[in-house]
C-alpha cells in the first residue's frame, strides 16, 4: 500500500490530459505550428451534433468533417478570424463556444459584474452598525452596580 | 437591544425590498417570454439561422439513380416557384417518421420537395424510397456532405424553404410530422408564394 503512494502524487500533479478526438494520424497536419493553430480554432467551435463539446473533442461524424475543413483551411494559410467567420456564415455564432459581445449577449458577458455589484450593496446595506452602543446613563451606571454587587 | 433607528428600518425594508423587487422582474420577464412563445413571436430554439434571408449556397448534386439527372442552384432558380429541399438518408430514423407528412405534402400538391440524400449508399437510399414512397420531384445525393455543410445542415432530416427567387426562408431541422413544422410551412406557403 505504501508503494501507491507516489504513484497518486505523480498522478495528481500530472497535466489534465485532454480526451482527444483526433485519433486518426492522417488528420493531423504535418505542420506542427499549424496544427496546433487548428487545434486552437477547433477548440473555440461547438459540435452542432454533441452541442456540449467542441469539434475537436466529438466523435461526430460532423464534427470530423468540420475539423478537416478546418485544417484545410489553415494550411492554406486563413487566419483564424477567417475560419471562424466561414463557420459562423454557416451554422451562427451558436457555433462559436465563445460568443461576441453584442447586444444580445450583454447580459451573458456582463452578469458577473452585476452578480458583484449586487453582492457589494447587499453587503454595504447589510453590514452591523460600527458605532459603539450609547452610554448607559447616571441611573442606570448607579442600578447595575447595585445588581453585581448583590 | 434598543428600539430600531430610522436608517436602521430603511436599510432592513432595502434589504427585503430589493431581492423581492428583482425576483418579481424575473417572474414578469420570465411570464412575457411565455406569452411570446404561445403567440410565436419568440422562439427559444431560433438561436440563428444565418442562411435565412439569403440565397442558397452555390451547388452541383449528382443524381441518385441513372434514371434521373440531379440538380443545382442553376435548378432551384430555374423552378420559378418554391420548393422544399429535404435532405434525407435511409440510415436516419426520423426521416422514417416524417415520411407519412412528406407524402402527405407530395399527394396535395402543395409544394414540390426536392430530396437529398445525405451521406447514403444510392441503393440504400433507393431501397428506402421503395419501402416508404418517394415523395420527391427532383432527387440527388451529397456524398461527402460539403453541400449539407454549405447549407448548415446539423443532420438529417432537415428542411428548407426556397422562395421564387432562390432566397431561404425558412430552415427545420428535425422531423417534419403534423402539427410541428406543419403550421409554420403553411404560413410560409401564405407569405412567399
Amino acid at each position: 500500500m505504501r508503494r501507491v503512494w507516489p504513484l497518486l502524487v505523480v498522478l495528481a500533479l500530472a497535466p489534465p490530459g485532454r480526451a482527444w478526438a483526433v485519433t486518426d494520424p492522417a488528420e493531423i497536419l504535418p505542420n506542427h505550428a499549424e496544427e496546433l493553430r487548428a487545434e486552437a480554432i477547433g477548440g473555440q467551435l461547438r459540435c452542432l451534433v454533441c452541442q456540449n463539446m467542441t469539434i475537436e473533442d466529438s466523435d461526430a461524424k460532423l464534427a470530423k468533417q468540420l475539423r478537416l475543413i478546418v485544417r484545410q483551411q489553415v494550411a492554406a494559410g486563413k487566419s483564424n478570424t477567417q475560419v471562424i467567420a466561414w463557420m459562423v456564415a454557416r451554422y451562427g455564432d451558436f457555433v462559436r463556444l465563445r460568443p461576441p459581445f453584442e447586444p444580445l449577449t450583454w447580459v451573458l458577458w456582463l452578469s458577473p459584474v452585476l452578480a458583484l455589484g449586487l453582492g457589494a450593496g447587499a453587503a454595504a446595506l447589510g453590514r452591523r452598525d460600527a458605532r459603539p452602543p450609547p452610554s448607559l446613563s447616571e441611573a442606570e451606571r448607579a442600578r447595575a452596580r447595585a445588581l453585581l454587587d448583590t | 437591544m434598543t428600539e430600531a433607528t430610522q436608517p436602521d428600518r430603511v436599510r432592513r425594508r432595502l434589504l427585503l425590498g430589493i431581492p423581492l423587487g428583482v425576483a418579481a422582474a424575473a417572474g414578469l420577464g420570465s411570464l412575457a417570454l411565455l406569452r411570446r412563445m404561445t403567440r410565436g413571436t419568440y422562439d427559444p430554439h431560433a438561436v440563428g439561422d444565418p442562411r435565412v434571408g439569403h440565397a442558397v449556397p452555390e451547388f452541383v448534386l449528382p443524381a441518385l439513380s441513372a434514371a434521373a439527372a440531379g440538380f443545382s442552384k442553376a435548378d432551384v432558380l430555374a423552378a420559378g416557384r418554391p420548393i422544399l429541399i429535404n435532405f434525407f438518408a435511409s440510415w436516419c430514423v426520423p426521416c422514417l417518421q416524417e415520411a407519412p407528412t412528406l407524402m402527405a405534402l407530395h399527394d396535395a400538391k402543395a409544394i414540390p420537395i426536392w430530396g437529398v440524400a445525405y451521406q447514403d449508399k444510392p441503393a440504400d437510399a433507393a431501397a428506402f424510397l421503395t419501402r416508404n414512397g418517394n415523395p420527391y420531384t427532383r432527387l440527388a445525393r451529397d456524398d461527402s456532405g460539403t453541400t449539407a455543410i454549405n447549407f448548415g445542415l446539423y443532420g438529417v432530416p432537415e428542411t428548407y424553404y426556397i422562395d421564387r427567387h432562390g432566397i431561404i426562408r425558412w430552415r427545420w431541422a428535425g422531423p417534419l410530422t403534423e402539427g410541428s413544422g406543419m403550421d409554420r410551412l403553411n404560413r410560409l406557403v401564405a407569405a412567399y408564394p
